[in-house]
C-alpha cells in the first residue's frame, strides 16, 4: 500500500496520457516516470478490492488473533490481556472435542454419497437419454434453495408423528424413529437432507467432466470391440480422477464448516451429538457472550480446516504422482 | 466470441450427446431401459419433497397435520395457507431485501474482482506476486472463523443492524479474482495492444475491449455470487436484528418456531421463499447451469 502513497507524490496528474504503451511516444518523460505512472495506475484497478479485502479479511484474521488472547465480552466489558489461557480453557472443554468430533464426522458421512451419488447421477445424465431438462432439473434445483427452506421441509419429513420418513418406515414394517430427538441418529438426519440439498453442484463438476472427454476416444474403443462397461472402466472413470480430487477437497472442505441447516434444523438448539464446531463458536460468542473465547475456538476451528486441506493435498497428490 | 474466448467457455453441461447408443442399436437396449429406470427412480427421490411440500402448501391445516400420503387433502386444495401468512408475515418485505443486497453484493464483487484481476493479469506493480499468494491463500480462510472478529469491527463501524454492514463484508471472494484472472490471461494481448496503439488509456481498453469480451465469464461469475448472496445463512442472521431490515434466508428462521406445528404455513411460506429462485431457474437453466458449472471448476 505504501506504494501508493509514494507515487501519488511524484506522478503529475492525467495518468491516462502518461503511461507507456507501444506505438505511443514517451518522448520528454523519463522511463522512471512512466514506471511509477504505471504503477499508479495498477494501484488504481487493485484500491477498490484490496480495501475490502484489507477490512473484512486480513484485518478480522489478525485482529481475532488478538481477541482470542483477551477475555472480551460481547457487551463491551472485559478485553484485559489473558494470554492462551482461552486455548487451555478451549482445548479442555469437552463441548470443543465434541464439537469437532461431530464436524469430523458429518464431514465422512456427507462426502461419501455427495460424491458416489453424483457421480452415479453424472453417468446416468451423460447417457443422453431422454428427459435432459428433467434430470438437470430434479438433481440440481435444491443446490438453490436456501437453507431455511431445505430446513423446513426435512423438519416436517423427519417430523416423528406426521412426518413422511417415519411413514415410508412404518409401511415397510420398521419401528418409527424420532430423527431430530434422538442422540447420534440427529447428525444422520442432517446428513441425508444435505446430500439431497447440495449433491446437485458435485453432480454439474462430474457432468461437465465427463462432457470434456473427447468423443474419438470412445469411437476408437468401439472399434476395437470394447463393450459399453470396458469402455466405463478403462476410459471414462480413470479419465474422472483429476475432478473427483476437485470434488472431494471443495466437499470436505464445505462439509467442515456445517452450521446452517443442523443449526436450523435443531430448532436453534444442539445436542451433544449433532453440534457443529461453528455452531459452539456462534453459541460461545452470541450466546454466551464470550467473544475472546469464541475467537480462541475459531482458530481452532481454522487450524482443522488447514490440517485437513493440507492431509487431503498430500494424499491425493501422492496419489496421483502413482 | 468463439476465437477470443478462452477455455473456460467450453464446458457446457446442456448439451449432452447421446455417447451411449452404439449404431445400430436398439433405443430399447435392456441397459439402456435400465439407465433410464435408475434416472427416474432418483429424479423422484430428489422431486419428491418439493412435489410433497407444495402439495401440502395447498392444504388446510387439519389434513397437513393428518400426515397422510396423499397429495391433495380430504377437504380439497385450498389457498388458505398462502393467505394467512401473505396477510401477517413480512415475506414480501424479506424477498425484496434479499432481492437488491443480493443484486449490489454481486454487482460490488464482480466490479473490484474484475478490476484486481485484471492488474494481476495485465499490469506491473511492485510486490505483485506476493500480494497475489496473498489473495489466493485467503481462500482457505474460512468465513465462518472470521464473525467474531469481523462482528467487533461492525460494532466500531456501527453497521450493526444496518444494509452496509450486511452487504460490505460479503463482496471479498477470492477465487472470483482468481477465475477472473485466468480468463483475462487468455484473451489475445494483441487486441489490447491495437487499442493502446489507437490510444487508449488502460482504463479505457479495460472497459471497451476487456470488458466486452468477458461478458459470458462476468455472467456466469455473477449468476454465482448472486446464488450464493441471496442463500447466505450466517452473517445475515448475526448482523441483522430488525424484522424489517431481513433477508429471506433468516426471516424464514425466525419464524420457524412461531408456526411450528402448522405445517400447511410452513410449507406455504417454503415455497413462496423457494419460488423466485425456481421460476428464475426454470427460465435460466442453461444459463445458471453452465455458470455454477464454470465458476464451480475455476474455483479450484
Amino acid at each position: 500500500m505504501t506504494d501508493v502513497t509514494a507515487d501519488r507524490s511524484a506522478v503529475a496528474p492525467e495518468p491516462e496520457t502518461v503511461e507507456e504503451g507501444p506505438g505511443i511516444s514517451t518522448a520528454g518523460r523519463t522511463r522512471g516516470q512512466a514506471r511509477r505512472a504505471n504503477q499508479l495506475i495498477a494501484w488504481a484497478f487493485l484500491a477498490p478490492f484490496m480495501l475490502a479485502f484489507f477490512l473484512f479479511v486480513i484485518w478480522p484474521l489478525a485482529h481475532g488473533i488478538y481477541l482470542s488472547m483477551t477475555d472480551q465480552s460481547l457487551t463491551g466489558a472485559g478485553g484485559s490481556f489473558i494470554g492462551l489461557e482461552n486455548y487451555a480453557e478451549a482445548l479442555s472443554d469437552p463441548v470443543v472435542w465434541t464439537s469437532i468430533r461431530n464436524t469430523v464426522w458429518f464431514t465422512v458421512i456427507s462426502t461419501i454419497p455427495l460424491v458416489l451419488f453424483a457421480l452415479v447421477m453424472a453417468l446416468l445424465v451423460n447417457t443422453g437419454l431422454p428427459g435432459q431438462w428433467l434430470w438437470r432439473l430434479s438433481f440440481f434445483m435444491p443446490f438453490l434453495l436456501a437453507s431455511t427452506v431445505i430446513s423446513q421441509i426435512w423438519m416436517w419429513i423427519f417430523n416423528p408423528e406426521i412426518g413422511v420418513a417415519n411413514e415410508i418406515l412404518t409401511t415397510f414394517g420398521f419401528e418409527p424413529i424420532a430423527w431430530l430427538q434422538t442422540e447420534h441418529i440427529d447428525l444422520i438426519s442432517i446428513t441425508i437432507a444435505t446430500v439431497w440439498w447440495t449433491v446437485g453442484f458435485n453432480f454439474l463438476l462430474y457432468l461437465a467432466a465427463l462432457q470434456n472427454i473427447p468423443e474419438h476416444q470412445y469411437e476408437a474403443a468401439a472399434v476395437d470391440g470394447a463393450g459399453r462397461w470396458r469402455q466405463l472402466f478403462s476410459i471414462t472413470l480413470p479419465q474422472l480422477g483429476p475432478v473427483t480430487v476437485v470434488v472431494l477437497v471443495l466437499q470436505a472442505l464445505a462439509s467442515l464448516k456445517l452450521f446452517d441447516q443442523a443449526y436450523q434444523m435443531m430448532n436453534g438448539g444442539s445436542s451433544d451429538t449433532s453440534r457443529p464446531i461453528v455452531q459452539y463458536i456462534f453459541e460461545a460468542g452470541f450466546v454466551g457472550y464470550r467473544f475472546g473465547y469464541a475467537s480462541a475456538i475459531s482458530y481452532i476451528f481454522f487450524a482443522l480446516i488447514v490440517i485437513v486441506g493440507i492431509f487431503q493435498m498430500t494424499v491425493l497428490s501422492r496419489r496421483k504422482g502413482n | 466470441m468463439s476465437a477470443a474466448a478462452p477455455a473456460l467457455d467450453n464446458v457446457d453441461v446442456t448439451k449432452v450427446r447421446s455417447r451411449n447408443r452404439r449404431p445400430g442399436e436398439s433405443p430399447y437396449s435392456p441397459a439402456r431401459i435400465l439407465a433410464f429406470a435408475a434416472l427416474v427412480i432418483m429424479a423422484g427421490i430428489w422431486l419428491g419433497p418439493i412435489v410433497w411440500a407444495v402439495a401440502t402448501a395447498f392444504k388446510t391445516e387439519t389434513d397437513a397435520a393428518a400426515g397422510e400420503l396423499t397429495f391433495i387433502g380430504e377437504s380439497g386444495p385450498t389457498l388458505q395457507a398462502f393467505e394467512s401468512i401473505l396477510s401477517q408475515g413480512n415475506i414480501y418485505i424479506w424477498a425484496l431485501n434479499s432481492a437488491w443486497t443480493s443484486a449490489v453484493i454481486t454487482f460490488i464483487t464482480v466490479a473490484i474482482s474484475a478490476l484486481a484481476a485484471y492488474a494481476f493479469s495485465r499490469l506491473q506493480f511492485t510486490g505483485k506476486k506476493w500480494i497475489f499468494v496473498a489473495v489466493i491463500a485467503s481462500i482457505i480462510v474460512p468465513p465462518q472463523a472470521l464473525i467474531i472478529p469481523l462482528y467487533y469491527q461492525m460494532l466500531a463501524f456501527n453497521m450493526v443492524d444496518t444494509y452496509w454492514g450486511l452487504i460490505l463484508p460479503q463482496v471479498v471472494m477470492a477465487p472470483i479474482v482468481f477465475i477472473l484472472k485466468k480468463f483475462f490471461d487468455a484473451v489475445p494481448i494483441e487486441l489490447e495492444d491495437a487499442a493502446r496503439v489507437d490510444g487508449a488509456g488502460r482504463l479505457r481498453v479495460f472497459w471497451s475491449v476487456v470488458l466486452p469480451l468477458s461478458r459470458p465469464i462476468l455472467g456466469a461469475v455473477s449468476i454465482f455470487v448472486f446464488i450464493q448472496a441471496w442463500n447466505n445463512f450466517l452473517w445475515p442472521f448475526l448482523i441483522i436484528n430488525d424484522t424489517l431490515l431481513m433477508t429471506l434466508p433468516v426471516g424464514l428462521q425466525t419464524v420457524i418456531s412461531a408456526y411450528g406445528i402448522q405445517y400447511a404455513q410452513v410449507m406455504a411460506q417454503a415455497v413462496l421463499a423457494a419460488l423466485p429462485l425456481i421460476v428464475v431457474f426454470l427460465f435460466f437453466q442453461r444459463q445458471i447451469v453452465k455458470g455454477v458449472a464454470t465458476t464451480g471448476f475455476g474455483g479450484q
